[in-house]
């Protein structure tokens, strides 16, 4: 116990909790927390240049590196600036706390300058959300934000803090371990439900594992024990977009991602399976298609840490509630002291089935000499820097589906991308912060030149602390998602979604500070993306490409997913979707 | 219907439910209450709440709701996954529970109307806590049925105003939550 004051504990909580960096921008009402951060070295801040900047880039730190990822903004429209992404974090269960300056007290309410209802804002934005009107409130609050933003499903915590009680002195309290009231989630599953899991899983004729961004959450055990489990059962394995690197995909158990955009076989095989092992996923729409033909004939088991994901969307069979890295140790155990043998002759007809669909080859495209194919401007860039354990963030759209289609996979945390929410602008502060967690690694943000102007500004803020992110731009100058969905519901009416006037990316590269690089010629790409590489600095990489190529395999609108659209099989993009289908996308 | 989007569920039945929520008793909880039920579009028909355990800032919330059995078990599962909840009992799923209302009606009369509301009001065994020679406030208490009946009565004798606490609730028998 130690007397300072409120902004002194904010520091001294952030060191006690072993906040290493705290992404942010200073402002009226948060200046003394500032000026504690001025007197110490331990936290180190990051000045982004907006603040939605500052909760993406937290984002990217978190993901990247398992810890909790804080930001620091003023009252206002600090905060309102930040609603972007603590809604990105909610949606793709990120830990993270958010500190926030307000006004002080006696003015909440009154309309004073900066002033919004924060906590209000956020409240549906937020795993959890304080409003500090006490500073003797404040080192509880401030241990417990930590607490509940990273243990059971991981969301963003914002804990809002008064002018006056940043100034005002009381007792500091270093964080205990004692339970917390109400907040406990359940890590260990249920044995009973366990047990007939595995039963039902030994039973199989036809399974899948079909895992998510809850086995990545679990932490990088959770990976090894699914590596291990889909090792003993030998049964095949998709993911989601959130979940790409809990399972490698070099393995010949690996079926790609799956869903809207994912992979022929993939979809397939949870069409026709008989027993779906869905781990650390929560069967959202990008994911089931429609609802009523997902996965007919199959039984299906649940595992995940947030009860409410359980039967929410579809029903499932054995639903268990828990850690997947706790369910995952169980079920490994239990697999062996059963002495369960999966069914070789079964599994064996159904690995046939399912290289059948893999004969299909759902990720072919027309190579072309004269212009760069996104999907061929990936696989390069895949070839060229597997070696090295890149670190890859997206922005959102068609390059986002490429990447996870034509970039591989094989470690968790490797993969930043905005999933839930799709936010534009998530990637280029994402790989600050993942290159903050990882300096030295190769991060890449593989971008749209739409998305990627969203939050350009932060270009700034990787020169000023020299992380030396690479911006890869698929260059088409069209939204090219939006595109893409015009093509298919609206009769290829271009509306708004053209880039006209973009920047030069080059030179815009070069007023940063840092480094650009354009190509166009398919024969130049692999030069151009080891120059990328080689450079030790910022670059904008800006990859002239096809501008007219859409996202293949694809299950179009009021489509099951064995009805999916082929990229060699479309002809008229347009009638690919009918009338009802086209109002309800 | 096509889309990738869920469809509404058809044919499903539409049941009552009230829901006993423990909360602890912090600034803004009622607020996360009510706005998880706006938020993700589930019905409230009528919602109490007030400290219980003045100790511990324990407060006890009744939630009558309405909804299709996988919309309830959503309900419950999200109010359960809110930082400041104890506790969510379902007392509609676990039995025939008690549950009462508290009304005051005010009606303004003069002679055989007068009358005639102060017998009925006797009838229903309910308490005249304010008269004047031209006004009586009544407190009732009782299901949200038979309020029903009581207003609907007082209707035709000069009714004024009504004020209606909504639903408390309890489960029966020894059981507590």
């Amino acid at each position: 116990m130690k007397e300072m004051t409120g902004a002194e504990m904010v520091i001294q909580a952030l060191q006690d909790q072993g906040v290493e960096h705290i992404f942010g921008y200073p402002g009226g009402a948060i200046l003394p927390i500032y000026d504690a951060m001025f007197h110490q070295e331990k936290v180190k801040h990051v000045l982004v240049r907006h603040e939605q900047g500052a909760v993406h880039a937290a984002e990217g730190y978190a993901r990247s590196s398992g810890k909790v990822g804080c930001v620091l903004v003023t009252s206002g429209p600090g905060a309102t600036n930040a609603v972007t992404g603590l809604t990105d974090a909610l949606m793709d269960s990120i830990p993270m706390v958010c500190i926030t300056g307000q006004v002080p007290t006696h003015l909440i309410g009154s309309d004073a300058f900066q002033e919004c209802d924060t906590v209000g804002i956020t409240r549906h934005c937020t795993k959890h959300n304080y409003l500090v009107k006490r500073v003797e409130d404040l080192p509880r609050i401030l241990h417990e934000a930590f607490y509940v933003a990273s243990n059971g499903r991981p969301g963003p915590v914002v804990v809002d803090i008064p002018k006056d009680v940043q100034f005002a002195k009381g007792l500091y309290t270093r964080p205990t371990n004692n339970q917390h009231k109400t907040y406990r989630p359940q890590l260990k599953g249920d044995m009973a439900k366990i047990k007939a899991a595995v039963e039902l899983m030994a039973s199989a004729k036809r399974p899948v594992f079909y895992t998510g961004g809850g086995v990545i959450n679990a932490g990088p055990q959770a990976s090894e024990l699914l590596r291990e489990l889909v090792d003993l059962t030998g049964y095949p394995v998709t993911s989601t977009l959130m979940g790409l690197g809990a399972f490698p995909a070099s393995d010949p158990k690996w079926l790609g991602m799956l869903g809207m955009h994912g992979t022929y076989e993939a979809n397939l095989t949870m069409h026709d399976c008989d027993v779906m092992i869905c781990i650390g996923a929560r069967f959202d729409d990008r994911i089931t298609g429609r609802l009523d033909a997902f996965s007919p004939n199959s039984k299906k088991i649940h595992v995940d840490i947030d009860p409410s994901s359980i039967n929410k969307n579809v029903r499932v069979d054995v639903g268990i509630v828990g850690d997947c890295a706790h369910v995952l140790e169980d079920m490994v155990r239990l697999w062996r002291s059963s002495g369960a043998m999966p069914d070789k002759k079964a599994l064996a007809d159904w690995w046939k089935t399912i290289d059948g669909w893999r004969a299909r080859k759902s990720l072919a495209y027309k190579p072309s000499s004269t212009t760069i194919k996104p999907q061929y401007a990936i696989e390069r860039l895949y070839e060229l820097t597997k070696d090295r354990d890149p670190f890859i963030t997206t922005e959102v759209g068609q390059h986002q589906m490429w990447a996870a289609q034509y970039f591989h996979f094989h470690k968790p945390n490797r993969w930043m991308t905005s999933g839930g929410l799709g936010t534009m602008g998530y990637g280029l502060p994402a790989a600050v912060g993942t290159q903050l967690a990882h300096p030295g690694a190769l991060v890449i943000d593989i971008a749209g030149e739409a998305s990627v102007l969203m939050n350009m500004q932060e270009m700034s803020t990787a020169l000023q602390y020299r992380l030396p992110i690479k911006i890869f731009i698929l260059n088409n100058e069209y939204m090219g998602m939006v595109r893409q969905w015009q093509e298919l519901l609206h009769g290829s009416r271009y509306s708004e979604s053209y880039s006209e006037a973009l920047p030069d990316f080059v030179k815009l590269a070069e007023a940063y500070g840092g480094h650009g690089i354009r190509c166009s010629d398919p024969a130049q790409l692999d030069d151009a993306i080891r120059e990328m590489i080689d450079t030790p600095r910022p670059v904008i990489f800006d990859c002239i490409v096809e501008k007219m190529e859409n996202c293949f395999p694809m299950i179009p609108s009021g489509k099951a997913h064995n009805e999916m659209i082929l990229g060699d099989a479309v002809e008229d993009i347009g009638s690919v979707i009918d009338a009802k289908g086209k109002m309800l996308v | 219907m096509k889309s990738h989007y869920s469809e509404p569920p058809q044919g499903q039945i539409q049941a009552r439910h009230t829901l006993s929520v423990l909360v602890d008793n912090e600034p803004g909880v009622l607020a996360r209450i009510a706005g998880l039920f706006s938020g993700r579009g589930y019905n409230i028909e009528s919602l109490t709440v007030s400290e219980t355990e003045h100790e511990q800032h324990v407060s006890r919330i009744t939630i009558v709701t309405a909804g299709t059995a996988n919309v309830i078990e959503q309900i419950k599962h999200q109010l359960d996954r809110l930082v400041p909840v104890h506790r969510v009992t379902d007392l509609t799923a676990s039995g025939d529970a008690v549950e009462r209302e508290l009304a005051l009606v005010k009606v303004v009369g003069k002679g055989e109307q007068r009358v005639e509301a102060l017998r009925l009001s006797q009838a229903f065994g309910a308490r005249t806590v304010d008269a004047t020679l031209t006004s009586f406030v009544f407190e009732l208490t009782g299901t949200s049925e038979e309020i029903e009946r009581f207003i609907r009565l007082m209707a035709g004798c000069g009714l004024a105003e009504v004020s209606r606490t909504g639903i408390a609730a309890m489960g029966r028998g020894a059981e507590s939550m």
